[in-house]
């Protein structure tokens, strides 16, 4: 669906981003400014930024592509991904606030007083940080490959280009504006075409999106194959076109598809006619739309499992995003930072509703993409399949707008918060010039990985990164903030336990082929045994440490805990020093 | 608080009775921010004393228990529907408003109630804030 619309549409959005950018260059000078905006940041523009940035592609092109593939099961996507943040605004808004840490290292460290504590931790943030930027770049590379047709890496390299050199000349502070206005903009570009398609839909006559029927061609569809890929047909169709099928090549003729496996090659092109049945993916489980609406049909090998270690890892993972945890220093205090979390909530909610309305009109009307695997497009390519003419090309454009101004958004701050703990923690890089060293790197290692990567559906990536945060700085920030009793070796071991295999398992999955072995689920949704492992470890090796508790835990714990206006500074004369950072 | 008398007040109180002194009186200045007199409970928790521990601990104890709550019960309403979803598969075939029930539950029914947890945390967790502070600040 090549459109001028849409390629100008990003555009705008990537200049757009620039220039504001640049506006923010001239009110940022200090170093403070860079890191943290000076901490002058209202709650509403504050958690206009956190939804911003929060909004990742996995959100606006990934959960629908999954729920439009595997049905309601991937519903637990949009919904751990908020309920995220009621379990941060209940166990750590204010208290992480109040320790007065910029990015998780400096938790560690405020908590535990430990250079070793604080090392595990800068290393855990950066695995997670690059772990979440791969899905970002790779969201990039498919939108600019459905709406021009570029190949995939130009989309990556265009989103690293315009962070990296945004990022570089105005820091955060430009960044919270940019923040705030993406995420009115993410929320328009997925509402206002949903209404329309919701009102076509109406006019064509609501056709039910549930009827016991294989999914089928609405009318005549041409359809482009940008990689070999293995289907599954259920019933012989005809098709026209040429490219290659098994070892067979055929120019401009017909063919008849039989039914059973076939393995179709990159850059063929077919016709398939109207009301035949959709081949699928080899992988993909062969639904009706009947029970593609009902729970454990997506053709997992163990649902149940793989339900309960999704629910584990967006609910715990959120608290130990690093992006995430920057915006709570810019709240002025942690009664700020508890009402910030509560607005997040409400904006998140709002924008979650629209995704699983684009998963289902798939269905009817975009069913080639469950053959051609590129589900993640579904979002893309709705409105104009939909809407013919100028319309639906305008909205298409307003939906590929509001996905690049996603990429855009959630890569910002995550290469703001890597770059912060690239330049404090790794490179020892301090001031304005540091910073902008460790921008450029936080952002060319995931363009690399980009590379190797093996094309897992977005959604899946980013539930891989909150694994490794719920399995290893969840456990370092609930235990740390709640029990006195954790000490810094077991701090490090938990981390390390939870941590290491979660990353393992994440790494495995995306750059190897498991294929169908029973412990596949195991590794693509580790968090079920990962975050019991890193939790169990903490707390069983702090006991059997005790002698290591660090030293003014007291003092730690009042400066947590206590509000900030009863002069209750937790660390008497001698606790300013942290404050110095900023 | 009132004005200081004179200085030179002990002298003349030997003195026949003085003619009806004017004395000038003012208020504190409520809106100003609060002057830092070492209150008992701030100083006895600044002062790491057990007294003061056991205000933190009261504190601490009050916030885990409240976060907790609100967490789990939101968490196990939730945990619960895979389990429920799984055994008794007739109830994904349920209709609610037009909508398959696990739709109806996921997509429409949990972010409101999640709002209002999170709503009725920050109401709560405010309230004990302030009666710790209350608690502290009493002399």
């Amino acid at each position: 669906m090549t459109s001028g619309y849409a390629i100008v549409a990003v555009l705008v959005v990537a200049l757009g981003t620039i220039l504001v950018g640049t506006y923010g260059l001239r009110v940022s000078r200090t170093t403070s400014d860079f890191y943290v905006a000076s901490r002058t940041v209202s709650p509403w523009w504050n958690a206009s930024a956190i939804g911003g940035e929060y909004l990742s592609a996995a959100s606006f092109v990934g959960i629908a592509g999954l729920i439009f593939a595997y049905g309601p099961d991937m519903l637990w996507f949009p919904v751990g991904y908020t309920a995220g943040y009621l379990v941060l605004l209940t166990m750590v808004a204010a208290p992480l606030r109040r320790s007065g840490a910029y990015t998780l290292p400096d938790f560690a460290e405020a908590r535990f007083r430990s250079r070793v504590v604080r090392a595990v931790a800068s290393i855990l943030a950066l695995a997670i940080g690059w772990l979440y930027l791969l899905p970002q770049l790779e969201g990039a590379g498919l939108t600019l490959n459905t709406v021009t047709g570029a190949p995939d890496w130009v989309g990556a390299l265009i989103v690293t280009v315009v962070v990296t050199a945004n990022v570089m000349s105005g820091g955060m502070r430009s960044i919270t504006f940019v923040q705030a206005f993406q995420y009115w903009l993410k929320l328009t570009a997925i509402t206002v075409p949903i209404m329309f398609l919701v009102v076509v839909w109406q006019v064509h006559g609501a056709e039910s999106l549930t009827k016991a029927e294989f999914p089928h061609f609405p009318h005549d569809t041409e359809v482009k194959f940008h990689k070999d890929t293995a289907i599954h047909v259920e019933q012989s169709i005809f098709i026209k076109g040429s490219g290659r099928i098994d070892d067979t090549h055929i120019e401009n003729t017909g063919l008849v598809l039989t039914s059973g496996n076939h393995r179709i090659g990159l850059g063929s092109e077919f016709t398939f006619p109207q009301g035949a049945p959709v081949p699928h993916l080899s992988t993909m489980g062969h639904n009706t739309n009947a029970m593609w609406a009902l729970p454990e049909s997506g053709g997992e090998k163990f649902p149940l499992y793989g339900a309960y270690s999704l629910i584990i890892a967006t609910f715990l993972g959120t608290m130990g995003l690093p992006h995430v945890i920057v915006r709570f220093y810019t709240n002025p205090n942690g009664t700020a930072a508890r009402r910030t979390t509560l607005i997040v909530l409400g904006l998140l909610s709002v924008f979650y509703l629209m995704p699983p309305i684009y998963g289902a009109l798939g269905r009817l009307y975009t069913p080639e993409l469950l053959m051609t695997g590129q589900t993640d497009a579904v979002v893309l390519v709705l409105p104009t399949r939909m809407i013919d003419g100028i319309g639906g090309q305008l909205l298409g454009a307003l939906v590929a707008g509001g996905a690049f101004a996603a990429f855009l958004s959630t890569s910002s701050g995550l290469v703001v918060s890597l770059a912060g703990v690239l330049s404090q923690d790794v490179l020892r890089l301090g001031g304005v010039r540091g910073f902008r060293i460790s921008t450029v790197l936080a952002g060319i290692v995931p363009l690399a990985m980009t590379f190797v990567s093996s094309g897992m559906p977005v959604a899946d990536m980013v539930g891989l990164a909150f694994a490794v945060a719920a399995s290893s700085l969840c456990p370092l920030l609930m235990l740390g903030i709640w029990s006195t009793r954790i000490t810094t070796v077991g701090a490090i071991a938990g981390m390390l336990a939870g941590g290491v295999p979660a990353l393992t398992a994440g790494l495995v999955t995306m750059f190897t082929a498991t294929g169908d072995s029973w412990y596949t689920v195991l590794l693509s949704r580790p968090a079920a045994w990962t975050v019991p492992l890193g939790f169990a470890v903490m707390y069983v090796v702090s006991l059997l440490t005790q002698r290591h508790v660090p030293p003014g835990v007291q003092r730690t714990m009042v400066k947590l805990h206590a509000p900030e206006n009863l002069g209750l500074d937790g660390s008497g004369p001698s606790s300013s020093s942290s404050d110095e950072r900023s | 608080m009132t004005t200081p008398p004179p200085q030179n007040d002990p002298a003349q109180r030997g003195r026949a009775p003085k003619p009806t002194q004017r004395v000038v009186v003012t208020s504190p200045r409520t809106r100003a921010p609060r002057a830092r007199r070492p209150y008992s409970g701030t100083r006895e928790i600044n002062e790491q004393s057990e007294l003061g521990a056991v205000y933190m601990r009261t504190l601490i104890r009050a916030q885990r228990r409240l976060g907790l709550s609100v967490m789990l019960v939101v968490c196990a309403s939730l945990g619960v529907l895979p389990l429920l979803f799984s055994i008794e598969p007739d109830l994904g075939k349920a209709r609610v408003l037009g909508l398959g029930l696990p739709w109806f539950l996921l997509c429409v029914a949990t972010f409101p109630m999640l709002l209002l947890a999170g709503w009725f945390y920050v109401r709560q967790a405010e309230r004990s804030e302030r009666e710790f502070a209350e608690l502290v600040e009493r002399p």
